[in-house]
């Protein structure tokens, strides 16, 4: 690799743009503010939080995002988590369980338990929970194109573990829209998986009325080059998109909205992230109630979940990332998050070690109890600045919004690729930007040392073996298992998912049972729906 | 498009595929090299997502292109170059060089250029400097 050159630029200037290009002026008086559109903690439209208590009544849930290699050595991860006061599991799984391929396909096999925890079917999900009681810790399960099979294996595992399937809690993202945009586990085309994630919320919101069936999520197209304006804009879009869906399948907003969440980036523009949050709860609140009718203020809640870090950490100098993580905390903290995710210094480029794993979790139980600031709710709430850069960043999410709607709305902008094209213009905006320095990256593009070492110390090892045992287990369990079962509970799901009237979950969960493959269940979809076709025009 | 003056287009001629091998869904790096080079004067084919070794050196071959950059941030960086590189070779088209870009850590670099890849970049080159790269290596 050629060493990157030394660059010489011009001493940074503070700026009067924020990240998101909303103007800052340098004095904001009281006149800035309009009291009338604030509100309390807990009350509509809910700025201030969606709980009058903040979170004297309940923390946000420490969730870190782990899995890598075999079902055994995620366990392990999970448990040295929880020991460590982590209060709830987010499963990370390989990238063949995310697109849909057995270990054993050619297409999987480089990749088996490289960026998560290979899966393929209810035996691994067995190990996977081994000794973890499912009734009292939350799971989330970063999962979208095969959201609906893992979902329904982590049912069969309660099942056959006798955990009641009203006890789960958790969160599958389940949110497919932006995998076409931004992070590319997309399997069938966009109606029929629309179709699957309606299946999964209307069968949750009955079967397992404390799990989320979705977490729509901002953080990819975030974290790929959208503004902090367009992450929310984008985001809500979608959800629109699928409160249409579930309204079109005879779902009741009462009762699916409270259900649903959300998921984003917190990058370093602090008050342009606490704006955010604010702001798109307040539009969310108003679109649930005003637009579709939503009188139940828990149908107008806007809950969600963020994660710190991402390509806010770089390479260069990795211990600042632990500075950066700790001040986006903090953001999500006044913004108001309900889970928190704190990537590790070193997860630029790497899967986290324990030790740096260990210090992500200790900068959120830092900020939650040493530094003070979680006692009081939305505690910036009635600034001057806060409450008009809030106003202001709405207006702009609203601008986006309305251009999408003005385009012919989301799934029509994602099936012509012009969402995709508009993301990959702005990234190249914004490296642009870092490159040329007017974006600062403190020991990257400026304060940089001309003798600087990058080295983090311990580097994370996956095994080498790993796929290997996967494999070998893989063919234990075809070995072993009821062929005639797995073939009856195939073809129940290909006659199911012929007909557009029926929800697939069930079937789903009985292909698991009989321990039918990932790869099994979405051969039998595919054939069915087909595949979705990249628009690849640049 | 830029202008493409000699001086703002150190690329002109050559064409270029950039590729995503492998299921990595993370797109966006690829997607802002590919308008970077042809911003640079380069003719530039992007496969598009979950592509197998076999189909870009296949496509590399019939395009007739200069140079193959492929797109790796999943960590399978060393078995998809490895595949790829072979799969040239058994073309005959060894000469296509070879170009990597994604998550690939500093430990890796060197058994990369071992297999004849020409450059390694991570998120954090400039792209004045792939670019520059790139023009040099190509000649």
């Amino acid at each position: 690799m050629s060493a990157p050159e030394p660059r010489r630029l011009a001493p940074p200037q503070l700026t009067q743009t924020s990240a998101s290009g909303i103007d800052v002026p340098v004095r904001v008086g009281p006149e800035a503010a309009d009291a009338s559109r604030i509100g309390a903690p807990g009350t509509y439209p809910f700025t201030r939080g969606i709980f009058a208590d903040g979170y004297r009544g309940r923390l946000w849930t420490i969730r870190q995002y782990s899995g890598f290699g075999t079902a055994e050595e995620s366990n392990e991860r999970y448990r040295f988590l929880l020991q460590q006061g982590q209060t709830g599991l987010s499963v990370a799984l390989d990238l063949p369980t995310q697109c849909g391929y057995d270990p054993i396909d050619p297409m999987a096999r480089p990749e088996i338990g490289k960026v998560g925890v290979s899966l393929s079917n209810l035996s691994e999900a067995e190990i996977l929970f081994r000794g973890i009681d499912l009734s009292a810790i939350s799971t989330s399960f970063t999962i979208n194109g095969t959201a609906a099979i893992v979902y329904a294996m982590y049912l069969a595992v309660a099942d056959k573990l006798g955990v009641p399937r009203e006890k789960l809690t958790g969160t599958i993202q389940n949110d497919i829209l932006k995998e076409y945009v931004a992070r590319g586990t997309w399997i069938f085309p966009v109606r029929p998986s629309m179709r699957l994630i309606a299946d999964t919320i209307l069968y949750s919101n009955d079967a397992t009325p404390r799990f989320n069936p979705i977490s729509i999520a901002g953080a990819h197209v975030r974290d790929a080059g959208a503004t902090a304006v367009e992450e929310m804009a984008y985001t809500l879009a979608n959800g629109l998109a699928y409160v249409e869906e579930l309204k079109r399948r005879g779902g009741d907003v009462e009762k699916f909205a409270k259900r649903l969440s959300f998921f984003f980036y917190v990058h370093m523009d602090f008050f342009d992230e606490v704006a955010k949050f604010r702001a798109g709860r307040r539009l969310w609140a108003r679109l649930m109630k005003e637009r579709y009718g939503a009188t139940d203020p828990k149908a107008q809640h806007f809950r969600f979940g963020v994660v710190c870090g991402g390509s806010s950490l770089v390479a260069a100098q990795p211990y600042n990332n632990i500075v950066r993580v700790a001040v986006e905390t903090m953001a999500a903290v006044m913004g108001g998050a309900q889970s928190i995710f704190t990537c590790a210094f070193d997860e630029a480029f790497q899967i986290p070690t324990e030790f740096s794993a260990e210090i992500a979790v200790r900068t959120q139980q830092m900020i939650a109890y040493e530094s003070g600031i979680a006692r009081s709710v939305d505690p910036l709430g009635g600034s001057y600045f806060v409450e008009q850069h809030t106003d202001r960043m709405e207006a702009a999410i609203e601008a986006v919004m309305r251009e999408i709607d003005e385009y012919g709305g989301v799934i029509k902008a994602i099936e012509d690729g012009w969402l995709q094209m508009r993301l990959a213009e702005r990234a190249l905006e914004r490296k642009t930007r870092v490159d040329t320095g007017e974006t600062v990256i403190v020991g990257q593009n400026h304060f940089r040392r001309e003798d600087q070492r990058n080295e983090v110390g311990e580097v994370f090892h996956l095994d080498p073996n790993a796929a290997n045992r996967v494999l070998e287990k893989y063919q234990r369990v075809l070995d072993t298992r009821d062929a005639a079962a797995v073939e009856k509970s195939l073809s129940r799901l290909a006659r199911a998912a012929a007909d557009d009237g029926e929800n697939l979950m069930p079937y789903l969960v009985d292909c698991c049972h009989a321990y039918a493959t990932v790869g099994e269940m979405v051969s039998t979809l595919k054939k069915q729906w087909g595949e979705f076709q990249e628009p690849v025009h640049l | 498009m830029k202008a493409t003056t000699q001086e703002s287009a150190p690329l002109r001629g050559k064409r270029i595929v950039v590729a995503k091998p492998g299921l990595d869904g993370h797109d966006i790096g690829a997607k802002v090299i590919a308008l970077a080079l042809r911003d640079a004067g380069a003719e530039v084919i992007y496969t598009g997502l979950r592509k197998s070794p076999t189909h870009i050196a296949r496509v590399a071959v019939d395009e007739g292109v200069d140079a193959v950059g492929l797109s790796i941030l999943s960590g399978s960086h060393r078995e998809l170059v490895r595949q790829v590189v072979d799969e040239l070779r058994r073309l005959d088209a060894g000469d296509i060089k070879v170009f990597v870009g994604g998550t690939i850590p500093a430990d890796d670099v060197e058994a990369l250029q071992r297999l004849g890849v020409r450059g390694v970049y991570t998120s954090e080159q400039p792209l004045a400097e792939v670019v520059r790269n790139l023009a040099r290596e190509l000649g």
